[in-house]
């Protein structure tokens, strides 16, 4: 089980070292290590409450790990906040998506990062201007610039919520269940983006329930159980029983023969 | 998806008049209201209502309320409330009262009358109520006590802090420079209000002007040039047409005549003076367009409409909504205390009840705007407005002779209705969407 990256040498881009989180007496995350390398994108498992998206946002800053240590590019990192997190260009797409539904989406787009005049007022115009670049590449049918995003479509709003990841040079991405609200068109479009930032060298994080997504668009998956991590597996070797069995039993393919 | 884009690129050409002229409907239909109103009162009163003399008298009455409703509705669009406005405006009146009445003279020597009074009170009072209202956002932002809870516990601490420094007591005459900024005791003059309306126009026309330019160089579909013309011609219309209406309102005789007595001089035959433009709606005007500005323009205001919309997502994204708690409860603080100024030099003198249910006018102006209480919703036009409809309606009710209890009876109800319109042409906008 190793992955050509990995034999390929370099330092893994994101190493997440026995991290620990406990929220009133629950071990949410027990002791998980993952990582992360350029260019990889690695799949997270788990039911729900396994402890998928509170492991990702420790490393996103949305919560601060009790113990444990994040590695960025082999460098210890210290991420209190999200602003720390983008400083070290970490971008993530939340399940919620995580915009402000009374604001239009170059406003969302630019949140906490806006683009200010000479004299430190916001531009919105140049904002905007941006913004239509940026949909241009990504999802060429956008057009309600001028609307909030509550009044956008389920897919719209999650092209803002890309847009906003994709937009600030992004070398580690973390997607929380991109596709969950989405229909199958705009689920082929998320497929053909993280591709195409795949190609880019940018290392994905992707979380999801969905083992065939995983399947499709992961080279490695970390699977979680109860908080700790029940195995990582290269997806080419394994079969989607194999992951399921990962999942609802809590044994890695080797063990589940054995 | 696809084919509701395709829709939205077709809309354009179905534009009517009104949405050329990109204006605000919200914003026609309360000076439309707002219109009705006034020429109702006009009928029922014989023509009464519009005269300069009482539109003079309606916006100096509007201020107090009306500068507080602008930092009410940025309190209001994070989700937060502020019910103690009413009385830090009383402990700032009381501070600033006895800072010029007997801290400065007795304590600092400063005798009465000396320049530097007034300007040392008002920027001791404004220094009272940011630190106050910081205490509060304190107590709401990071203790995460409740705002409705921390600023009910302000509204009894705060009206007795202000009973407990002047001992209950009335505290006037206050300094004349200081009562400048009450209204009628000082104005611009005729000369000085056309000169201040025309830099007004001007700066409109051009605020105009570059925001055309701006989307231009962007490459943006911008409003045909009539439509800016019509916006231009309107804006100035309005502006100049203020202005006529306070300069036609003359000082009356008799006050000219004691006036120039005072000077030792003696009146001319037939000499009329207008009051023009009076230095607290100054003050409003400046607080309207400084507020504006920061809540369109600059990143706290961008934050603050995030935070009111998606609290969680404004915190995912870097936002540090805590200290946004203090600052804005500081900038109400301050604002509380700038009233202050306004509303104990309107009466010249501090008095214990000053400002007295002044939060509910507050509230109701900021809500009659458009501000929404379930968050990120609001604007301080909108508020200013509200303050102005609210006033006109309880001035214009005493002037037809409406009882007193009526007259409450009508402004809570007109409360009630204005959130129910609003509620209404919300679903509207957003199915029309």
């Amino acid at each position: 089980m190793t992955s050509t990256k990995r034999t390929n040498g370099g330092t893994p881009l994101v190493e997440m070292r026995d991290m620990c989180i406990a929220f009133g007496g629950v071990h949410a995350v027990d002791h998980v290590s993952v990582d992360l390398y350029p260019g990889e994108v690695v799949g997270l498992l788990g039911h729900n409450g396994a402890g998928k998206s509170t492991l990702i946002k420790m490393l996103s800053g949305a919560y601060q790990a009790d113990s444990g240590e994040i590695l960025i590019n082999g460098e210890k990192a210290d991420i209190q906040n999200p602003r720390d997190a983008r400083s070290y260009n970490i971008e993530t797409i939340y399940q919620t998506l995580a915009l402000a539904d009374n604001l239009d989406a170059a406003s969302n787009l630019f949140l906490g990062r806006e683009l200010v005049t000479p004299l430190g007022f916001v531009d919105e115009d140049a904002m905007e201007a941006e913004s239509r670049k940026i949909m241009a590449r990504l999802n060429p049918n956008f057009q309600k610039f001028a609307e909030p995003v509550s009044a956008l479509s389920g897919g719209q709003r999650q092209s803002v919520a890309i847009a906003r990841a994709v937009y600030f040079d992004a070398r580690i991405l973390i997607m929380d269940e991109p596709t969950a609200a989405l229909g199958p068109h705009e689920t082929q479009m998320v497929s053909e983006l993280i591709q195409q930032l795949k190609a880019e060298g940018i290392g994905i994080f992707l979380i999801s329930h969905d083992i065939h997504d995983v399947l499709e668009l992961c080279d490695r998956a970390s699977v979680m159980k109860n908080g700790k991590l029940v195995g990582t597996v290269d997806v080419d070797d394994v079969t989607d029983d194999d992951l399921l069995s990962m999942i609802i039993l809590g044994k890695k393919p080797g063990e589940a023969a054995a | 998806m696809t084919h509701s884009d395709t829709d939205q690129t077709r809309a354009p050409a179905r534009r009517n008049f009104v949405q050329q002229l990109d204006l605000d409907l919200r914003l026609l239909g309360m000076i439309g209201a707002f219109a009705i109103l006034c020429i109702g009162f006009d009928l029922l009163t014989g023509g009464r209502f519009l005269t300069p003399r009482n539109i003079f008298n309606l916006t100096i009455q509007t201020v107090s309320v009306a500068i507080m409703a602008t930092g009410m509705v940025f309190v209001i669009v994070t989700r937060n409330i502020d019910l103690s406005v009413g009385a830090l405006l009383a402990t700032c009146s009381a501070v600033m009262a006895m800072t010029q009445t007997q801290w400065l003279p007795n304590i600092f020597g400063l005798e009465l009358g000396n320049p530097l009074i007034p300007w040392i009170t008002i920027a001791f009072g404004l220094f009272v109520g940011a630190l106050i209202g910081s205490f509060h956002g304190w107590l709401v932002g990071y203790l995460t006590i409740p705002a409705f809870i921390v600023t009910l516990g302000g509204l009894l601490v705060w009206r007795n802090v202000g009973w407990y420094l002047t001992s209950g007591k009335t505290i006037g005459p206050l300094d004349p420079t200081f009562m400048k900024f009450g209204g009628i005791n000082g104005t611009l003059g005729e000369t000085g209000s056309w000169i201040l309306g025309l830099i007004a126009v001007a700066a409109a026309l051009y605020a105009l002007y570059s925001a055309r330019r701006n989307k231009q160089k962007h490459g943006f579909t911008v409003k045909p040039l009539w439509a800016e013309g019509v916006l231009a011609g309107l804006t100035a219309a309005v502006i100049l047409g203020f202005v006529a209406t306070l300069n036609a309102y003359e000082i009356p005789t008799r006050k000219l005549k004691r006036m120039f007595e005072a000077r030792g001089e003696v009146m001319p035959e037939g000499f009329t003076q207008a009051y023009g433009i009076p230095i607290s709606v100054l003050v409003l005007i400046f607080v309207a367009i400084a507020m504006t500005v920061l809540a369109r323009r600059t990143r706290l205001g961008r934050y603050i409409f995030a935070t009111g919309g998606n609290p969680d997502a404004a915190e995912l994204s870097g936002i540090n909504t805590r200290w946004l708690t203090v600052k804005i409860f500081a900038l109400m603080g301050t604002l509380c205390a700038l009233s202050a100024v306004v509303a104990s030099a309107r009466l010249a003198n501090h008095s214990n009840d000053i400002g007295t249910l002044d939060e509910l006018r507050v509230i109701a102006a900021a809500v009659i705007g458009g501000t929404a209480l379930s968050g990120g919703v609001g604007t301080i036009y909108g508020a200013i407005l509200g303050a102005l409809i609210m006033q006109s309606l309880q001035s214009g009710m005493a002037m037809v002779g409406v009882d007193a209890p009526l007259q409450n009876i009508v402004v809570g109800a007109v409360l009630v209705l204005a959130v129910l319109i609003d509620i209404q042409y919300r679903k509207r906008a957003g199915a029309a969407k």
